[in-house]
């Protein structure tokens, strides 16, 4: 298994050398990183090459390490169900960085990207529809980036007086339960009450 | 008045080429045959759909976001949520990604139960949208002949796992419980007696003339349409082309049952229909075979280890065992660093994992791929040019859940 993905990843860096930056196989599975600006290109060789046939789009997914200087992962997975194996490319990108779309190899990207933009607020060029997908009509912020909070920042309800439902911001009565159950022996750093007056 | 003229004399002084706006019309999230909280902007010429919009997400509850903040077992029960009519099929791809990065070996047995409730919740799965996406096109009696199996199936779900829908059942390493002799029996009768349900539902729809006129050259999925729009599951095996992750990429033990993958031939409403009814023959064949097999392995049901809670008894004499116990339902298991991508042939096609680890006892981030999105996506594509009315045999056929496509 592991073998036919190395050869497949060999294949792929013999090709296409000024786009891969590099690959890697994990866990059975093969990751590509590309540079954004050749990601287009690069969908397409995958999708016609005869040796990757790579026609499915099963996923694209962004991941936000906010300490990162590019801040975002964006990340697609390919099926080629003639050849019967999977491929994952990987970009990283700044926040105010342009994501070309690939709507035009793979019209499943639609969506896709509708949703990455709506939940990370990563734009996509040429995107034909960018709209959000998932949140409520005039949502604002990009909830699952790591600075936004789970609780959010507008909560919704039906007002029984004014009839209709109305937006107001989160009022939590109990604060929000996040507990760390972080073993304290074990790699965690841990800030016990008091300590912090240890330095001063 | 004949149109040409008004009341004060006056004549339109376009009249003759006067033009005719299309009709945008709200199909939906209130209506009975949108499967849900589904809103579908249509543009209509007459009764011919010239372009459809689905407006998803009035179902999104933050899944993702709420996982990233939970331990990996907390967040389990999520997996119940999403597509509710099947839950336990989600469950199994979050476990096979946990196992999968902490390379944990399942028990057989473990295996053989998940096996056999896998299947379980692909019979209940089509019974629904079978049953339902008949009433949609005009039939009422076959949804309450099927949802009384449905509810002899929940039954069995319940006797595993104390719940009839929201299972948590399936455990990283295992699975929860060991199922006893009476369930396995049980379950066998109804295998043998599920087929004559399935024959009286046969016969009501399938040579059905009114069922075939709504449903026979509806929704034609080509081979191109497969690749461009991401399609999988039955969307797929509809159109001719016999994919299955259970045989194309075998995952738990799935290589060593004997099961035929049906195919379509014209890819429409019709034949995505036959293939949902011959797919629940075939998993009542594998449920057999994995309750036979079953019969002939004991065993534990849980791979022991850092990731899984110890026995009872165990707890009851040795410290380490109740430190253990504690610690995981606290704290909970960490899972080494890495990003892995698992996913299972859920009744509706492929639904994956992308989980990405960062070491801790929670998920870095965790994406869902629910194949209901690909389809519902395609809905433009597929319906248009065509009546209104194939709207709702449409959406049937392919087979949406709200749960799992607004997440």
């Amino acid at each position: 298994m592991s073998e036919a993905l190395k050869e497949l990843g060999t294949h792929i860096e013999l090709k296409r050398t000024d786009c891969v930056l590099s690959w890697t196989v994990a866990h059975d599975e093969l990751t590509v990183d590309v540079a954004p600006s050749s990601l287009v290109e690069f969908v397409e060789f995958l999708k016609t090459d005869q040796n990757c046939k790579f026609s499915t789009l099963v996923d694209i997914t962004g991941v936000d390490y906010p300490e990162r200087a590019k801040r975002f992962d964006v990340v697609y997975h390919f099926l080629s169900m003639y050849q019967n194996q999977r491929i994952r490319i990987r970009i990283s990108v700044r926040e105010e960085d342009m994501v070309p779309s690939i709507v035009d190899v793979h019209p499943s990207a639609n969506w896709f990207e509708r949703e990455v933009f709506d939940m990370f607020g990563i734009l996509f060029s040429g995107h034909p529809d960018l709209r959000r997908i998932l949140t409520d009509y005039g949502f604002r912020g990009y909830p699952l980036r790591k600075d936004f909070p789970t609780t959010g920042y507008i909560e919704v309800r039906y007002d029984e007086a004014q009839k209709r439902v109305v937006y107001e911001p989160v009022s939590l009565v109990q604060e929000y339960r996040q507990f760390d159950f972080m073993s304290p022996w074990e790699g965690a750093n841990y800030v016990l009450p008091g300590d912090e007056k240890q330095e001063t | 008045m004949d149109g040409s003229r008004y009341d004060d004399g006056s004549t339109d002084a376009l009249s003759g080429e006067q033009k005719i706006r299309n009709f945008n019309i709200n199909f939906g999230p209130q209506h009975p045959a949108a499967h849900g909280v589904l809103r579908l902007v249509l543009e209509l010429d007459g009764e011919i759909v010239e372009r459809c919009d689905p407006h998803i997400g009035l179902l999104h509850r933050g899944t993702e976001k709420l996982m990233e903040s939970r331990t990996y077992l907390q967040n389990l029960p999520y997996f119940d949520r999403l597509d509710y009519v099947a839950p336990m099929n989600q469950e199994h791809a979050w476990c096979l990604a946990i196992e999968k990065l902490t390379g944990v070996e399942v028990p057989r047995r473990a295996s053989l139960i998940r096996v056999l409730y896998s299947e379980i919740g692909r019979v209940l799965n089509h019974l629904l949208n079978v049953t339902t996406q008949a009433m949609d096109v005009g039939a009422l009696t076959p949804p309450l002949w099927g949802f009384e199996e449905r509810e002899k199936l929940m039954v069995f779900y319940e006797r595993a796992c104390g719940a009839r829908l929201h299972a948590a059942y399936f455990r990283p390493g295992g699975v929860h419980q060991d199922l006893p002799p009476e369930l396995l029996d049980d379950i066998e009768t109804w295998s043998h007696e599920f087929p004559a349900v399935l024959d009286d539902i046969d016969g009501l729809l399938t040579e059905n003339r009114i069922f075939k006129q709504r449903n026979c050259d509806i929704g034609v999925v080509t081979e191109e349409d497969i690749q461009q729009y991401g399609f999988s599951g039955v969307m797929v095996r509809g159109s001719g082309l016999a994919w299955d992750l259970r045989r194309a990429q075998p995952y738990e033990c799935y290589d060593e049952f004997e099961f035929q993958i049906p195919v379509g031939k014209n890819g429409d409403c019709y034949d995505r229909y036959l293939v949902r009814m011959e797919e629940m023959r075939q998993s009542v064949s594998i449920i057999r075979q994995a309750i036979a097999k079953l019969r002939d392995c004991p065993g534990d049901i849980l791979a022991r280890g850092k990731i899984t809670p110890p026995k009872r008894s165990d707890m009851k004499t040795s410290m380490e065992s109740l430190i253990h116990h504690f610690k995981l339902y606290t704290e909970g298991f960490h899972v080494p660093a890495g990003e892995v991508y698992a996913a299972v042939e859920a009744p509706k096609g492929e639904f994956g994992v992308y989980l990405v680890a960062d070491g801790t006892n929670k998920p870095y981030r965790a994406k869902l791929r629910a194949p209901g999105f690909l389809h519902l996506q395609a809905m433009d594509h597929v319906a248009k040019g065509h009546q209104l009315a194939d709207v709702a045999a449409i959406i049937g056929t392919m087979d949406v859940v709200f749960g799992e496509i607004d997440r």
